[in-house]
């Protein structure tokens, strides 16, 4: 501990109250989103931010791929062809709804950030000519260039454009608050949802929100399996306060979850032991189409699904004969056949074949327009590139054109990871939505990657405004409740305990979330066992009653991460009791288990649903097709938006 | 170099993602209420550079670097052990050639 004294001033035992209609809980994209299109709807909005929304969120430095806009003018597959692919990739085991959503409105939200400031096309013309660039719209797309329906963007752009449009509207925005908890009708596990409390991450203080509707939007959980107590901002994909509060609180307040038994072999930026993201060798996502050599400078061809070799970069961007459109490139997750698209051939064949470690990404002989599209657009504006890849490479002397840059691994991962190291990442589980991305929580709605099998800044930004629509309907049609003292009282004394303790017998943050890591490694890794899931019950457990009562913080600061911790353990226990719900493996869940029956299997192919009801866990289940038909149900849940688009036109 | 003959208590960090550039920077906090992080505070001295007071915690986005007024105040640095390497193609193809 050094000497500076904290600079802000201290208000643990202040509290504010604020009333609104509509409470957005979590200011990323999906947040910004649901709180644009709730004030657009006439209704007062206030959004709680734990960072700084003018960039906060996972996409808040940038992004440079626009998924699945399947309505843009370009676009050559419906979004019926591209939801039913993403369903069937996943075998059922995907978020019909919002992903139908994603391919329907993305588009729309696309021509709203460009009206609020952001770049949706290359109007400057440099890409003139280009066999990504529609000439027309001067829009760009990437992986699929005959069907066009994932588009590059000036991702960068986005999040200050929503930003200003947040302050036009007149929405509150409340940033440097942690929202702790859901505050309940009556205080009751299952019932309304009227409010919620936060408490300021520089002063401590306690702020009690009330609204008619409530929007979830705080992303998903991280640091289960992971962490590191020198790096913690390197353990995750994510940003470092990211770490699934939402799902906690939702939790605890009795919201239905479904697929947290899902965890995949960790893949990308964990405990720094992988490299920058983006900024190593590979051929993936925003380097799709780069070439790969090997260290004796021979190039490694790319070949399509049926592995015939592919002689022209153009080919690489093209679905092979007799296949509609494909989804991404490359084998990132193993697609199915039907959506499969070119790839390098793979680690095992090129090493047979005599091509030398190490590999390096090499854009010096890509087509020139190729090669600045993705040194300089795509690295750039992609998350987490324009400063430390884009600008700290080129200082030091980075030249795409002469040199070639180092992979690690065998290819995306960049690094080989122990099969215990886990992380949600992917498609992973949920809150559990209806066709209003309502919850079973009256009065909450959820967007972003807070749902179940959610992904992507599009699918955020679709669903946050979605979500924000029916949520605005719902507050137009309510009133203000009354909120539960005693609730209130519960919590204040929850997450104020721990400055009351004396630093040189405690335990802090960082320990305990290392110990809630090394328990999920050991009794929730890669095959499960009841045996082994019920010990680390028992340690979480443990640690619920025993360790947080003799936590400590310095300053409000390191109580917010230590309130992130206590939030971190509870997940955990979630993720556990939903492992030992499901009794058999799943291979799309990427879950297998050491001591299934084999009769379990078939009666098993459904969501198994988990939530907690007068504090006892109910485990439900739903048919994988529970959304029904997706236009018919979309267009009954969406007249008054289909009316208003159709009018605009 | 430390001229005083003291020293200082505090414990070694892992890494030190930011930089600051004392002679450019105007202290203006700029970074400081940028960071979603929220890992700086600003320093108790009026136009000095802010003080990175977690730097464990960063997350590497370089928003701090894109809000910041002055060219060349603040760096942003991965730490050492990932940092990658590149090299010159010609010499791979060289290095085949002269085996
Ligand atoms: C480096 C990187 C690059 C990416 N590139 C792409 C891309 O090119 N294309 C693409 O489609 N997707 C990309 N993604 C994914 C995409 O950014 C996310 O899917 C998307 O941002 C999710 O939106 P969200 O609103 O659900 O979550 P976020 O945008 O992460 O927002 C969650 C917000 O909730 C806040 N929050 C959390 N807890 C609390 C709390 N207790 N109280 C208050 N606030 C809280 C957080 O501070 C954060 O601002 C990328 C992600 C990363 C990390
Ligand atoms: S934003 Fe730039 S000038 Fe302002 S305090 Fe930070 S580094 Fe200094
Ligand atoms: S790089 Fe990002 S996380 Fe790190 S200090 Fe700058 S703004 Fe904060």
């Amino acid at each position: 501990m050094n000497n500076i004294e904290w600079p802000y001033p201290l208000e643990w035992d202040s509290e504010e109250r604020i009333d609104t209609d509509v409470l957005v809980l979590g200011g990323g994209i999906a947040g910004c989103m649901a709180a644009i299109a709730a004030a657009r709807k006439g209704q007062q909005v206030v959004l709680i931010e734990k960072g700084a929304t003018k960039r906060s969120g996972a996409g808040g430095s940038g992004c440079d791929h626009w998924e699945s806009a399947a309505t843009n003018p370009c676009s050559k597959v419906t979004p019926e062809e591209i939801t039913l692919a993403m369903l069937d990739d996943n075998q059922g085991y995907n978020n019909g709804i919002s992903h139908y959503i994603e391919c329907k409105e993305g588009y729309d939200r696309l021509l709203d950030i460009e009206k609020m400031g952001g770049k949706i096309r290359d109007t400057k013309n440099e890409f003139a000519g280009a066999q990504f660039r529609d000439e027309d719209t001067k829009l760009m797309f990437a992986y699929d260039y005959e069907n066009k329906f994932t588009l590059r963007i000036w991702g960068s752009t986005f999040k200050p454009a929503m930003y200003d449009e947040l302050r036009r509207l007149g929405v509150k925005i409340y940033d440097r608050v942690m929202v702790t908890s859901l505050l309940m009708e009556g205080g009751k596990q299952g019932g309304r949802c009227i409010g919620a409390t936060g408490m300021h991450t520089r002063t401590g203080k306690f702020f009690i929100f009330r609204g008619k509707a409530s929007i979830m939007c705080m992303s998903r959980p991280a640091r289960i399996w992971l962490f590191s107590a020198d790096l913690p901002g390197l353990c995750e994909f994510r940003p470092t306060q990211c770490i699934g509060d939402g799902h906690a609180m939702g939790w605890r307040a009795g919201a239905e979850f479904t697929m947290m038994e899902k965890s995949v072999g960790a893949e990308f930026s964990a405990s720094g032991r992988s490299y920058p993201p983006y900024g190593a060798g590979n051929n993936h996502n925003t380097w799709y189409g780069t070439s790969l050599i090997d260290s004796e400078g021979k190039e490694i061809p790319y070949a399509d699904r049926d592995g015939n070799l592919l002689n022209n970069v153009s080919d690489r961007f093209k679905p092979s004969k007799g296949q509609k459109f494909f989804m991404k490139g490359g084998s990132i997750d193993y697609p199915k056949y039907e959506i499969e698209g070119p790839e390098t051939l793979s680690f095992a064949k090129m090493i047979e074949a005599g091509y030398k470690l190490p590999f390096y990404a090499d854009l010096s002989k890509l087509p020139e327009l190729e090669r600045k599209v993705i040194w300089g657009m795509m690295i750039g504006e992609e998350g987490k590139t324009k400063v430390p890849i884009y600008k700290n490479y080129k200082d030091a002397g980075f030249d795409p054109e002469k040199h070639v840059i180092q992979c690690y691994g065998t290819g995306w991962t960049s690094a080989d990871f122990l099969p215990q190291e886990r992380q949600l990442f992917g498609l992973p589980g949920g809150f559990m939505n209806d066709w209003t991305l309502g919850t079973n929580l009256k009065g909450l709605y959820v967007a972003g990657d807070s749902l179940f099998a959610s992904n992507c800044y599009g699918h955020a930004a679709t669903t946050g405004y979605y979500a924000g629509r029916h949520g605005a309907e719902y507050a137009a049609a309510n009133t203000l409740t009354e909120i539960d003292a005693t609730q209130v009282e519960q919590e204040k004394n929850r997450i104020y305990a721990p400055i009351r303790n004396e630093p040189h017998n405690s335990i802090g943050w960082k320990e305990l979330n290392a110990a809630i890591s090394k328990t999920m490694q050991n009794y929730c890794g890669e095959i499960k066992r009841d045996e082994l899931l019920n010990i680390g019950l028992l340690r979480l457990k443990e640690y619920e009653k025993k360790v947080i009562p003799n936590t400590f913080a310095y300053n409000p600061h390191e109580l917010t991460r230590l309130l992130e911790v206590f939030d971190i353990l509870e997940v955990s226990q979630l993720i556990v009791h939903s492992c030992l719900a499901r009794k058999s493996s799943a291979k799309p869940l990427c879950f297998y288990r050491g001591d299934e029956k084999e009769q379990d299997q078939e009666k098993e192919n459904k969501f198994i649903t988990i939530k907690q009801k007068s504090q006892k866990i109910e485990i439900g289940g739903k048919p994988l097709d529970y959304f029904g038909n997706l236009k018919e149900n979309y267009e009954n849940h969406n007249k008054d938006y289909i009316r208003r688009c159709k009018d605009e036109q | 170099m430390n001229n005083d003959k003291k020293c200082y208590l505090g414990e070694m960090p892992s890494a030190n993602p930011i930089i600051y550039h004392k002679e450019k920077c105007i202290g203006c906090n700029r970074c400081v209420n940028i960071c979603q992080v929220d890992l700086f505070i600003p320093n108790p001295e009026k136009g000095k550079p802010p003080i990175v007071l977690y730097p464990g915690e960063c997350w590497y986005c370089g928003c701090c670097v894109m809000e910041c007024p002055i060219e060349g105040a603040i760096t942003l640095r991965h730490p050492l052990m990932n940092q990658v390497h590149w090299v010159e193609k010609d010499k791979l193809i060289k290095n085949k050639e002269e085996k």
